[in-house]
Order: C-alpha cells, then structure tokens, then sequence
C-alpha cells in the first residue's frame, strides 16, 4: 500500500506547494513590475497587434517600419509570426494574425475570409506593385540572346539540367508556400522542363547570385520588387501575355503571372477595434525603392528594427503623413 | 521526429538458427531471385510506360473531393453543432489551459508582456520541481539549463516551448494513462486501440497540422491538439505492456486473496507498472517536445519559429543558436523523467542516502527560497525578464555563421561533387528503376517477394496497400519515396553493423557512443536540417542525409545489444579454436544476431519514413512534396491529404514485409516466430 501511494504521496507536495506559492503571490497583491509599467506607459488605446511574418525580405522590409512605428510612435505591443502565406490568413478566424502586410494576389482567400467568412478586411494597397516570373542572370543572355523568350525555352532545355531534374532542364522555385504555377505552365506550354523547389527565399538568391558570379546556367522563380536585383539584374523571360482570367483554373494555367497590386488585409476585430494601429496600416504605403533600401539594410547584416528605424529617421514626412 | 516506440518482446537471440531445410530456401530465393529477374528484364523493354505519373500541379478527382472538406469547414464552422458543440469548446478549453500556462512563464497579455513568473522565479521554480520529482543533480542541471537560455537571449522563446510542452504533456497523461490502463485490463479494448496507434505512429506529423489547422485554426490550441495526437501512443502503449507484464502468479495470488478488479488495479497493477508508466510519460514527453517545434508551422510560439525563420533564411548561426536550446531543453526533459522513473523503482527507498523525513525538511526549506525568488521576480525587473547585457546569442551566432560560411566556400566542391556523385551514381538509378519500370509488373514484382517472405497472407496485405496507393493516384510519387527511403536504409544498415558490431564487442566503446546516439535520437530533426542544408543545398541528398541521422542511432542500438547478448561462451569457442577477429564477426556475431540486424533494418525503415516529410522541407521530392505542398497551398490540400495516407500505407507494407524477412526461415518452428507488436 505504501508503494500504491508513493507516487502520490510525492505528487501531493509539489501541487500543494505550488498552490501555496499561487496563493501567496496572491496574497502579495497585484503590484507587479509587469503592471506597474503598463500603468505607466499606457496613455494610449492601442494594444497588442499580431502581426504574420511571411518568408521573403520584402515583407520583412513593410514588417519591420510598421512594427517600429507602432511600437515607438503609438506604444503598441507587436507580435511577430513566422507563418506561410495562405496559413496566415488563417489566423482572422482565430485572433492569431491581425495584420497582413504584403498580400499577393491570393483572391480565392480574399473571397473566403473577406466575403464569405467576413473576418477580415482589405486595408487598401501597399504602393507596391509585384512581378512575378521566371528569371535567369545577365551572363547567359549575353550569350543566348533569345532566350528571353519562352518558345526558345526548349532549344536551351539541356543547358539547365541538374542531378535533380531528371533529364530534363531545371526550373528552380522558392518555397512551396509562394504564389506559383509553374507546375502548370511547365506542362501545358508543353517545355521540357522540372520544376524543383529550393526551399526559400534565400536559397533563390545564393542560386542566381552564384550562376552569375561561376556563369553558370540557371533559370529560376523570382519576383519584384526585390533588393537583390539591384545587385545581379536578372533578366525575366517572357511567357505567353497575361490576359484577365487566363489563370482562373490552376491546373490550366499556360499564360503569364499577373501585375499584382500588393495590399495590405487585416482582420474585422482588428479593423473595428479603432486601434491607432489599424489606422497607421490604412495609410501604410511606400515605394518599391522605399521597401528594397530597407529590404537590402535588412540583408546586409542589419536588425530589421534598425533598418527600419534608419528608413523612419530619413523619411519624418511620410510617416507624418501616416500617422495623422 | 517521432519515437516509434513499440512494445515488442526483445529479441531472442538464441541459438535459434537451425539450418532451414535445404529444399524450402531455396523455393524462397527461386522465388526473390524470379521476382527480380522479371523486374529488370520487364524494366529494360517496357520502362516509360504505365508509370501513373501524375504531374505535381495535377489533381484527380479524388484529390479534388478531399479538396471540398477545406470549403466545408468554412462553411460550416459557424452554425454546424459539431463545431458549435465539440470542436469550439474543445478549443477554448485547451487554449485556456494552454494560456495560463504561457501566461505564467513566457509573456502574460498584460502590460509589458512579461510573465508572471519571471525568469529568476522560473529557474528556481523548475529546478525545485526537479528536486522534488527527480535529485538534486537534476536539479542542478535544470537551473544551469535554463539560465543558459537566458545567455543565449533565448529566455523567452524557450519559455513559451516549456509552457506549450507542459500544457501538451498533461491533456496527453489525462487522455493516456486511462485508455493505458483500459488496455492493459481488457484484451478487447488493446485489440482496438494497437491499430489505430500504429497508424497515429506512421501518419506523418504534417498531414493532420493541415486538418487540424483547418479544423482548430492556427495558433496555441491546434499546436497543443496536434502534439497530444503525436505524443499520447507511447504512454498508451507503455501504460498497457506494464499493466500486462505483471507475472501471472503475482496476480494470482492477489485474486486468491479476494481482490475486486478495482482494488487489484490500485493496489497491485498500478504500483507495479509504476516505472513502465513514467518510462512511457519520460518518451510522450519526448514526443511532445519535437512536435511543438514542428507545430511553429501552424503559429506555436517557441523556439520552433526560431529554427524555422532560420531554415527560411539559410542562417546557421541562428539555427545553431535555437537548435541548442532546444537539445538542453530536451536533455533537461529527458533526464528529469528519467530521475522521476529512477525514484518510482519499487525499492528505491532503500537505497536513499538520506531519510525521508530529512528529504521532506529540505524541501520545505528550499521551497520557501522559491517563493523569495518568486516574488522577486514579480516585483523587480530584473529578476523578471533576464538582463540584455548578459546576453551572448549574438556573438555565437556569428561565430558559427562565420564558421559555416568558411566551410561553404571551402568545402563547396568537396560537397557537391560528393553529392553529385551519390545522386547520379545511386539514387537517380534506382529511383528510376522504381518510377520506370510499369507499375503492374512492379505490383507483380513485389505481391510475389510478399508471397515468398511470408505465404498468401502477407502477400494479400502487399497487394492491398499497392492497390490503395495506386488508387490514391500517387503510385509515381510513392515510387519516388520509396526509392529514398531505401537508399537511406541501405547507408542506415551499414552504419548499424559498423558501429553496433564495435559497441558490441567493446565496452568501451559502447560507453562512449550511447551518450551521443541518446542525443541524436533526442534532437528534434528540424535542428539539424539547417547546416546539411548550408553544406549541400535543398535536394533529395540532403533529404536522406536527415533520414540517416534520424534512424541511425535507433540501428546501431539495437545491433549493439544483438550482438552483446550473443553468449559469452560461444565466443569463447570461437576464438579458442583460433578465429581472427575478422571470421568471429563475418562467421558468428552478425549470423548470431540476424535476427537483431533484421529488427534494426525494420525499425531504421520505420525512422526513415517519419522523416520523408521532413525531408521535402530541403528539397526531398515525392509524398513527402506533396504533404507540404497540400499544407501551405489550399488548392492541393486534397492532394497532401492523399499523399500522407499513402505513407501511412508504404510504411505499413514495408514494416510488414521486413517484420516477415526478420522471421526465422522455418515457420514451423513456434519459438522463431518474429514477436508480433
């Protein structure tokens, strides 16, 4: 019997004590550090705000000035959430995301959780304007100059095959998560080609930067606007035009990406809460050099904060604007 | 990623390898070699066709009706009674639980977001409850672990992993150890519970964080959701082999002695199977813990989205910095439970070096230095979020990126062409072998080599998983798996009987590798994806590279401990009759552990193919792709779902036909019977 209780019996101490340990910190009452300085610094209606954090620079770039203005210039609370873009807009429903900063495109999820769902809500555009497309580094058009175009793609199919790619020539995407349909075009442009993922962002930029720096053959997935264009000039093919609704059924897709016009979405509770920070995301809005100087700052080594702070300590018109 | 834990019986290794008679192995090995030779020639004339490939962006109409449950869910959330009724509840319910516990250690929602409980009060809190669940060396080590976190300026993150493991681990005991005890008590119930934990166990992790996300939304409650379904089977499973173990004449002589079923329960199967059941809380614990870094996909705050920024932005450094943090965290876990089952040794009072009363004295006594420090760190800042100027994260994140960076650019073409090498030489071959050759005569091929190991049965169950795969429409897909998974195998094996056949016949070797295999099979396996990617890129290599390192440890046991238990006297014989060393090994250990070697092969195949998921974050293609894709792409979350249940069945076929290999060629004889799980 003394063996059945033991393990209680050592239980029972530990939960005793750490209910005395919660009473007595009751009993200490409520002045805490914590509180105390919210007591302080408060003055002003603004909260916490969650904001999702998507994988690519440029986000980080519109992240990092609106988190460094809500936080010093309104005296919000930010939260910053690494999630996948179409994870993100998950987080309306559930309170987990407020804001979204860098939204491409994505209409079938505007349609269901703005329209249908009606817990979030478009916060107007970034300023910013979105290419998306397939890209190759300067050298080869040097060399090829009508690969540009994407009828020649298959002549050149050789020339971009790895150990990945089966035979075929290489098509290097970003993340899995990213806006593609690479997939599709691939197959009904009829090109003899694989797409193989490389996993992110950064994985991108070291393929591209390294071709170019070894004049290697590399045909990738690459979007602006992006900072790291200023420092390889990348040269985007040409696919079949764009033509509104030609990418209506992702599997058929055999045309080109759109111009997409980057906006911002934030959730209805955010929205309605007449947080001073759902109305500094309204009025958001820069240029594309705007985000790629903070974007390139960000990439060469600098904590997004101080980039962003350098950029808002430059630019006290814009914010101004902003914040009125 | 996961702990396959299985409560087999060990293996026997006897002197069981009585010559099969001569006729029936070679029926077998006509039959393999038959199979085989089919295969190839069929591949050499009809391969690139009937390959069922189905190109990535491509659904069928399968995918595409598993696609509406995503457009049902959001139709139906808010005014379905199931949702209203059970899955909202649920949610709030274990967001609350989850929240209070966040609240209390990591980031309260008030004010400055600081705890409740301030690092200085964490640390001394945590170390106490190890003193008083474990010793006081555990307790040690937690204080150091945790304050090394603070140095790490990781305090926080590692914090919000604690509360969310904690928070995961007790719904996980409170679900757990009752169906444990279920089972454990009636047959019946373990007949129903043992596939479906089998199936929790090779569902890879991925597949339901879609669902659930889905289902829960993203955030701390569907983290928590998702880690309980992961970490409740070893508990379940541990809670029913202890309560089942009991010797047969124990339980008589309490039944002779009157006893209801209740009161044999708590006085005789429960405090029997004390430290089966801490043995199985240490490894949910365990589980836990690697499924809450992975949960970051879904919003879990921690170290997870750390690590995962890190492999987003290809910084070693980063990784490095988090990945450690989150080994101690593991190491701190893992030898607190372990202390805890120690103590719950029936026994273990004895051997205690101080009386209990005195325990009990020093506890009391240390406990009220944890409310002083409690309180301090509720009422002093710096007792409450740990000191910035003591922070050295930063330095060592440079460090180690610079280290990694110097050994990009210098090993660069040592790797690649390492890498290169392995793919076009072993891989590219063999994965077109599979993908190539005509799926009917691939079915063929291996519903044959299924008759030959193990009779119609098995036979029956190889042709029913191909056929739901094919039916899945990802037969292309599996192949490509499958391909990876064995070439990752074949080098798992290889390492298995190196390292075990030297940790077997040396102790000291033995001391010295087990310490660090415990570490690989503790470290989550997103930690170290991110320098093998840095060194390799993201590519099908890299992926099998992860899958070896995970399943490795788990071969190399388990040959080790064939191999040690081989009878000290039939080595005598052996080297007495003047073996060399090399002929002990080649002649009588590894024939003598055959049947460990084949355990360790299947176990490596199972650890392999948790990994596959894993594998297709840096570049793995195939199934593994595919659930990822499904996870963030709503239009292919059909396909993701389909492809998970497809490794749910390849893992079943290759368990199953590696469980039939492992047997004893003679099937007639009871006791070579490879023991069933």
């Amino acid at each position: 019997m003394s063996k059945a209780g033991l393990l209680l019996k050592r239980t029972i101490p530990t939960l005793a004590g750490t209910v005395a340990a919660a009473l007595l910190l009751a009993g200490c009452g409520g002045a805490t550090v914590n509180q105390a300085a919210a007591a302080g610094a408060s003055g002003t209606p603004c909260g916490t705000v969650n904001v999702a954090l998507n994988a690519w620079v440029g986000y980080t770039a519109n992240a990092a000035v609106y988190s460094y203005i809500a936080q010093n210039k309104l005296g919000c609370t930010v939260v910053q959430k690494d999630l996948s873009e179409q994870i993100s807009w998950q987080g309306f429903g559930s309170g987990e995301v407020d804001v979204i900063l860098e939204n491409w495109g994505h209409e079938d999820l505007a349609k269901q959780y703005i329209t249908d769902q009606k817990v979030a809500v478009d916060a107007g555009p970034t300023g910013n304007e979105g290419h998306i497309g397939w890209y190759v580094p300067p050298w080869m058009v040097q060399k090829y100059p009508d690969i540009l175009d994407s009828k020649n793609l298959n002549k050149y199919a050789s020339l971009f095959a790895t150990s990945e790619s089966g035979g075929k020539g290489q098509v290097l995407d970003g993340d899995p998560a990213f806006v593609t349909n690479d997939e599709a075009l691939v197959k009904n442009l009829g090109l003899d080609y694989k797409v193989v993922f490389s996993g992110s962002e950064a994985a991108l930029i070291q393929s591209f930067r390294t071709a170019e720096k070894n004049k290697t053959p590399l045909l990738g997935y690459f979007y602006e606007p992006q900072w790291f264009l200023s420092e390889v000039p990348l040269k985007k093919v040409s696919l079949p035009a764009y033509t509104p609704g030609c990418d209506a059924d992702a599997e058929k897709v055999a045309c080109d990406y759109p111009d997409y016009k980057l906006n911002k979405v934030m959730a209805k509770k955010f929205a309605d809460s007449g947080s001073p920070a759902a109305k500094l995301l309204k009025a958001f809005s820069w240029t594309n050099a705007d985000q790629n100087s903070v974007a390139t700052d960000i990439q060469g080594g600098m904590k997004p904060d101080a980039a962003a702070k350098k950029w808002v300590d430059a630019h006290p018109d814009v914010v101004a604007a902003w914040l009125k | 990623m996961s702990t396959l834990v299985r409560d087999r019986a060990p293996v026997q290794t006897g002197l069981v390898s009585v010559r099969a008679p001569r006729k029936r192995l070679s029926r077998r090995t006509l039959l393999l070699g038959g199979a085989g030779v089919v295969w190839l020639v069929g591949f050499l004339f009809l391969h690139g066709t009937a390959t069922l490939t189905l190109p990535a962006s491509e659904l069928t109409d399968l995918h595409r009706s598993l696609n509406q449950f995503n457009a049902w869910v959001a139709s139906n959330r808010a005014d379905n009674p199931v949702f209203q009724y059970v899955f909202t509840p649920l949610r709030a319910a274990v967001d609350a639980v989850a929240n209070l516990f966040i609240g209390v250690f990591a980031a309260s929602t008030t004010g400055l977001r600081l705890p409740e409980i301030g690092w200085l009060g964490t640390v001394a809190l945590l170390s106490w409850i190890a003193l008083a669940v474990g010793n006081a060396r555990v307790a040690l080590l937690t204080a150091a672990a945790f304050v090394f976190f603070g140095l790490q300026g990781l305090f926080t993150e590692a914090a919000y992993t604690f509360a969310l493991v904690l928070t995961a681990v007790l719904f996980t005991l409170a679900l757990g150890i009752p169906l444990g005890v279920l089972a454990g008590v009636y047959g019946r119930v373990a007949k129903v519970i043992t596939p479906v934990l089998d199936f929790m166990q090779t569902l890879p992790t991925f597949v339901y964080l879609a669902p659930l996300a889905l289902i829960f939304l993203i955030g701390p409650a569907s983290a928590v959701i998702a880690t309980v379904i992961y970490a409740a089977p070893p508990v379940i499973r541990l809670t029913a082999h202890g309560i089942r173990c009991i010797p047969e004449n124990t339980r008589e002589a309490s039944d002779s002695l009157g006893t209801t079923g209740w009161q044999r329960l708590v006085t005789l199967q429960l405090p029997l199977a004390r430290r089966t059941i801490v043995m199985g809380i240490n490894q949910s614990t365990m589980a836990a813990l690697s499924m809450v870094t992975i949960a970051a996909l879904i919003a879990a705050p921690g170290l997870g989205q750390v690590v995962i920024r890190a492999l987003q932005s290809l910084d070693v450094g980063t990784a490095v910095n988090a990945g450690l943090s989150i080994v101690l965290l593991a190491i701190v876990l893992d030898r607190v439970t372990t202390a805890a089952s120690r103590r719950a040794e029936p026994g273990a009072n004895r051997r205690r070096r101080i009386s209990r009363r005195m325990r009990y004295i020093l506890l009391a006594v240390s406990f009220l230095v944890v409310l002083v420090t409690v309180q301090l760190s509720r009422t002093m800042l710096w007792a409450a979020a740990f000191p910035k100027d003591l922070n050295i994260g930063p330095a060592f994140v440079s460090g180690v990126s610079s280290a990694s960076e110097w050994l990009q650019t210098n090993l660069y073409l040592f790797t690649v062409s390492f890498r290169e090498a392995v793919t076009n030489g072993i891989l590219n071959p063999f994965q077109s072998l599979l993908t190539e050759t005509p799926f009917y005569l691939l079915v063929a091929v291996i519903v044959v080599a299924a008759f030959a190991l193990g009779g119609w049965k098995l036979a029956a169950v190889t042709a029913t998983c191909l056929a739901v795969i094919i039916y899945l429409g990802l037969w292309s897909d599996a192949m490509v798996t499958l391909a990876g998974t064995l070439v990752a195998t074949a080098v798992v094996m290889v390492l298995g009987v190196i390292f075990g056949v030297a940790m077997g016949r040396s102790d000291k070797v033995d001391q010295l590798m087990r310490p660090m295999l415990d570490a690989g099979q503790t470290m989550p396996a997103f930690v170290y994806l991110v320098p093998f990617l840095g060194l390799f890129g993201a590519t099908r290599f890299t992926a099998i590279i992860a899958g070896i390192i995970y399943a490795a440890p788990v071969a190399i046991k388990i040959t080790a401990d064939g191999i040690a238990a081989i009878s000290p006297t039939v080595m005598e014989a052996a080297v007495s009759s003047g073996s060399t060393p090399w002929q002990v090994i080649t002649k009588v250990q590894l024939p003598m552990a055959r049947q460990s070697l084949a355990l360790a092969a299947n176990q490596g195949l199972i650890y392999v193919l948790a990994m596959v998921v894993v594998g297709a974050l840096v570049g793995a293609g195939g199934l593994g792709y595919d659930v990822v894709a499904g996870f963030v792409q709503s239009s292919l979350f059909g396909k993701g779902l389909a492809a998970g249940l497809a490794i749910v069945f390849l893992g079943i076929l290759l368990d199953r036909m590696t469980q039939a290999a492992a047997a004893n060629p003679v099937r007639k004889v009871p006791s070579a019977k490879s023991p069933a799980h």
